[in-house]
């Protein structure tokens, strides 16, 4: 049955990448969703089966075959499903599903085969992330691991034609490569340390071992996992793909890059939570990390001006938290933050792709404003998941995001709590700048016109061909484009006139998201605020089921068979102690009120600024003109790249490999043999000078030689 | 009594003869007439080692050696003749169709 | 006593004949000359105790096979050696060749005799093994050629059959061609 789960999807991308063409829109994204609703349906069983099971032996497992047996190295293709294994798997359908029937809207305007591609790559990237969060081994994680990196490419593609598209495309799956040579490593340093690749069996032999200390080879593989974690998880250094992945559609940008795969790191942290708690050295690597990732995302997203890229960093800031949360060892709380995360960041991009698909394309902030009266239903989910991941006390995002600073807190990592806090204040108040900026005012058009040297800016193209008049997708010509590794600037044509006076035709007939964008985001919104409730801690009165629920995850107790000393050593997994709960209660009360302060001082300050004195922002940006730039070039990090990597790599490979080795040496080596074959030949057919004579003296010289030769001996 | 050794000699200026006249003549035929010395040198040394070993098998091959001989200098005539009628020439210098 | 100076007569002469016969300009003359030697070989197979030999080179070798040499000399009417345009002096006198020919010639004559001359058993008179009888009966050279060699014989007429073929297609004149 476990099986089944993926393999709804992986049914829907089969038919929908052999049949699409034939088959009509509706048929398409209906089977689409459908098999992803299926894939819901019986991940609910499946859960629902769990929760019958007693809780320290909640594992359900399917082995399906054995893989690879080659001597001592077995990998059996084993799916298994325990308490986080179910959380996620629950979030991947049941947000998946909303999102393919967002989309079945959305992707209206697409030519009927592209809109089954697009279809097909979603179940397939679905199909994908579900082997990896069921995986019970770490090469059938790295098939989905891989799956995923591969289905991201082709969705952030998506307009290939386009080619800022294909280039984003491009580095998304080179960036995340680089991280899976690390993974690939750190599986290697795991085997050849443990012998074997099964989580459940690490983890068993891995828990009664204490910590290491320093660098050892646990350090090292769970290091080396890290690193490729960064690539899939865009953490500081591997980053700088995720915001160019908003070339693709933004309900790609919503599944992908904020509920789902970008997770995966955090759920591979997560899965070998007793492995990673035995090297400290890598956790403090972890969470400084997170929490520098998170405060520098923050910061870059406050000047933004792009809706779909205030976001793209947003998802990033919060990833750092969930990696802060597994670095303090609070597991529970990442995934807490995880599961919370999805919610209103895909309500977000969907919110925001609503308000794109309104406007036909434009997604530059300072052209949008006033949109709160035609577009209600967007404004108020948008609106619901804004407060949501500020952390307004109540919804979702508070209690996820408090749970995290109070871990951090306990666990004595002070610095790394005010990071958080700082962090905590710059989401309010980006996310808020955005809200205003969005559907607040009056409806402007801002943005300057492409020739304006000063302004700097990365725009990200995304459903550029929502132009009215044209049906295909071709892009339209004029959008600014951006080439998606530098900050270069190409001028584009005469871009935001245009649809800057179509707008103004059509602000009276702004329509509002259609039913099933509406539906998606309705629900999204709601879990918003709910979703937080099944964490509800314990310092208000709740009993925080969710670290209950997966704990035994994290202290390898959820085995099939329960072994017995794994069940006390319970590393924290977000539950204060009983013998303290009560001054442990009262600073997790304070933390909270504390960050709730923050959380509003920050939507205070966005309103001040953005609601009522818009010139302040504009005055600050002109006195630190060299801060804001900074920030606006996202730190010129990607330039750095460029210059430090990517440059040099180029230049070796032209000049050293391909001049130098290729066409010298192994050209040389082929037209060398041929040159010597031509020179030998050359002098070798002077023999034949077709004079007979001359042949016939150079038999009798042989003669005469091997006369004298056999005389002599 | 005549030693073996000395129709041996014989035989060997024979065939350095016959070699030299190969080697150094301008004259098709007079080449192949060399080749004819070279060819009846070693007739000799057949025969006197023939009756040296008692041996019947020496004038055997003499036999045959004529015989292909004969063979020999007939078709090497014809092609002299073929090639002097398309060359108006007898010296193997004029015929180097085949230098390279 | 006669036996030796019938040896070194004939042999004598053969030498000559043939060293004549590669110094000689004319064709012609080389060919006649080679019939001397011939008939001086055939001197020396008879002192040999091969007369049947002796008689078939002079029969075949000398009367058929030279006066073949002698009809095609005629036929083309060889002139003589053509020179080089450049060098009108007798081809023995080419310095070249003089020196290289020659002295391969001398290289050959040397190592050969040095073979003989350093083979033990060869200093024995060739006649002292056994009487001549053996070897200089027709009967027995006749009955040893049909009954072991009778395939070589047969093969060797074909040969000379296909030989007179193709000596025949060689020298046929072209259709067209004077």
């Amino acid at each position: 049955m476990l099986a089944l789960i993926p393999l709804f999807p992986l049914l829907g991308f089969v038919i929908n990448a052999f049949f699409g063409r034939r088959l009509s829109q509706v048929v398409s994204g209906g089977l689409a969703s459908l098999v992803m609703l299926a894939s819901f349906a019986v991940s609910t069983m499946v859960v629902w089966q769990l929760a019958g099971l007693p809780a320290d032996q909640r594992t359900i497992e399917q082995s399906l075959y054995t893989w690879i047996a080659s001597d001592d190295f077995n990998i059996a293709l084993t799916l298994r499903v325990d308490p986080l294994a179910a959380v996620m798997i629950l979030v991947v359908t049941g947000i998946g599903s909303l999102i393919h029937i967002y989309s079945t809207s959305y992707m209206h305007d697409e030519v009927d085969s592209e809109y089954a591609r697009y279809f097909s790559y979603l179940n397939l990237f679905a199909a994908f992330m579900l082997i990896l969060v069921l995986g019970g081994n770490f090469p059938v994680l790295f098939v989905g691991w891989e799956g995923v990196g591969l289905c991201s490419y082709l969705l952030i593609g998506f307009w290939f034609k386009k080619k800022s598209a294909s280039d984003a495309g491009k580095k998304a799956f080179v960036v995340n490569r680089i991280g899976d040579y690390a993974f690939i490593l750190g599986m290697l340093a795991l085997f050849t340390r443990f012998g074997t690749l099964d989580f459940q069996r690490i983890a068993t032999i891995v828990a009664p071992l204490a910590p290491e200390t320093g660098f050892g080879i646990i350090s090292v593989a769970t290091l080396l996992l890290f690193i490729g974690a960064t690539g899939k998880s865009a953490q500081i250094p591997l980053y700088t793909w995720l915001p160019d992945a908003m070339e693709g559609p933004t309900p790609v940008s919503a599944l992908i890059h904020a509920a789902t795969m970008v997770t995966a790191g955090v759920y591979m942290i997560g899965r070998n939570a007793v492995l990673f708690s035995h090297a400290p050295e890598t956790l403090a690597v972890v969470a400084a990390i997170g929490a520098a990732t998170a405060l520098m995302a923050g910061t870059i997203g406050l000047v933004q001006n792009d809706i779909k890229r205030v976001l793209a960093y947003s998802t990033v800031s919060q990833l750092g938290y969930m990696f802060l949360a597994m670095g303090v060892g609070a597991f529970g709380a990442g995934i807490f933050h995880l599961y919370t995360h999805a919610f209103f960041k895909a309500c977000l991009f969907l919110g925001s792709g609503a308000v794109i698909h309104a406007l036909h394309g434009e997604q530059d902030i300072r052209n949008m404003g006033g949109l709160k009266r035609h577009l209600p239903i967007t404004y108020w989910t948008f609106l619901i998941a804004s407060l949501a991941i500020a952390g307004v006390p109540g919804l979702a995002g508070f209690f996820s995001k408090d749970e995290i600073l109070y871990e951090t807190f306990r666990e004595g990592h002070t610095i790394l709590w005010v990071i958080g806090i700082l962090t905590s204040l710059l989401t309010a108040t980006y996310m808020f700048r955005l809200v205003f900026l969005t559907f607040h005012g009056e409806r402007r058009h801002d943005a300057p016109a492409p020739e304006h040297p000063e302004e700097q800016e990365p725009v990200a193209d995304d459903d550029a061909h929502r132009q009215a008049s044209d049906a295909s997708h071709r892009p339209a010509k004029d959008e600014l484009h951006r080439p998606a590794t530098g900050a270069l600037h190409r001028p584009a044509k005469d871009a935001l006139h245009r649809p800057a006076s179509d707008a103004f035709h059509h602000d009276e007939h702004l329509h509002d998201a259609p039913p099933a964008m509406a539906l998606a985001l309705i629900v999204l919104a709601i879990g918003s605020v709910a979703a937080g409730y099944i964490g509800l801690p314990h310092a208000l009165g709740g009993q925080n089921s969710l670290a209950g629920w997966l704990r035994p995850s994290f202290t390898g107790a959820a085995t099939l068979t329960a072994p017995e000393g794994a069940a006390p050593e319970a590393a924290s997994a977000g539950e204060p102690e009983t013998g303290s709960a009560a001054e442990a209660g009262s600073l997790e009360l304070t933390l909270m009120v504390t960050s709730s302060i923050v959380a509003l001082l920050g939507i205070g300050i966005a309103s001040f600024i953005w609601l009522k004195r818009r010139q302040i922002a504009d005055a600050a940006a002109a006195r630190l003109s060299g801060v804001y730039q900074l920030l606006l070039n996202k730190y010129y990090v990607d330039e750095l790249y460029d210059a430090a990597i990517v440059h040099p790599i180029r230049v070796i490979s032209t000049e050293g490999l391909w001049r130098g080795f290729d066409v010298k040496v192994v050209d040389g080596a082929v037209n060398g043999t041929a040159a010597i074959v031509s020179g030998g030949a050359a002098v070798l057919r002077r023999l034949q000078s077709g004079s007979v004579r001359a042949y016939a003296g150079g038999l009798f010289v042989g003669v005469v030689l091997i006369l004298g030769y056999y005389l002599w001996r | 009594m005549i030693p073996l050794s000395n129709y041996l000699v014989v035989s060997a200026i024979l065939f350095a003869l016959g070699t030299c006249g190969v080697f150094m003549r301008r004259n098709l035929i007079t080449i192949l007439l060399s080749i004819e010395i070279m060819l009846n040198a070693v007739n000799l040394t057949f025969v006197a080692f023939g009756r040296y070993a008692a041996d019947v098998n020496g004038q055997i091959i003499v036999f045959f050696v004529i015989t292909v001989a004969a063979a020999e200098a007939a078709v090497g005539l014809a092609l002299v003749i073929a090639l002097f009628r398309h060359r108006e020439s007898l010296n193997p210098d004029a015929f180097t169709s085949l230098k390279w | 006593m006669a036996e030796t100076f019938a040896f070194y007569l004939f042999s004598g002469l053969t030498i000559v004949a043939s060293a004549l016969v590669i110094g000689q300009r004319n064709p012609m003359y080389s060919v006649l000359l080679l019939v001397a030697s011939f008939g001086a070989m055939a001197g020396l197979f008879i002192q040999l105790d091969a007369p049947f030999v002796a008689v078939v080179l002079i029969i075949v070798y000398a009367g058929a096979i030279m006066v073949l040499f002698l009809f095609v000399v005629m036929l083309l009417n060889a002139p003589q050696e053509d020179a080089l345009p450049y060098d009108h002096t007798h081809p023995f006198r080419h310095p070249v060749l003089m020196r290289f020919g020659g002295l391969l010639a001398v290289l050959l004559v040397v190592q050969l005799s040095y073979a003989l001359l350093r083979t033990r058993d060869l200093h024995v008179a060739v006649a002292g093994r056994s009487d001549a009888s053996v070897v200089s009966s027709v009967a027995e050279l006749g009955r040893v050629l049909f009954e072991r060699h009778v395939f070589a014989f047969e093969a060797t007429s074909i040969l000379i059959l296909v030989a007179m073929v193709g000596a025949v297609v060689l020298a046929r004149r072209e259709s067209g061609q004077q």
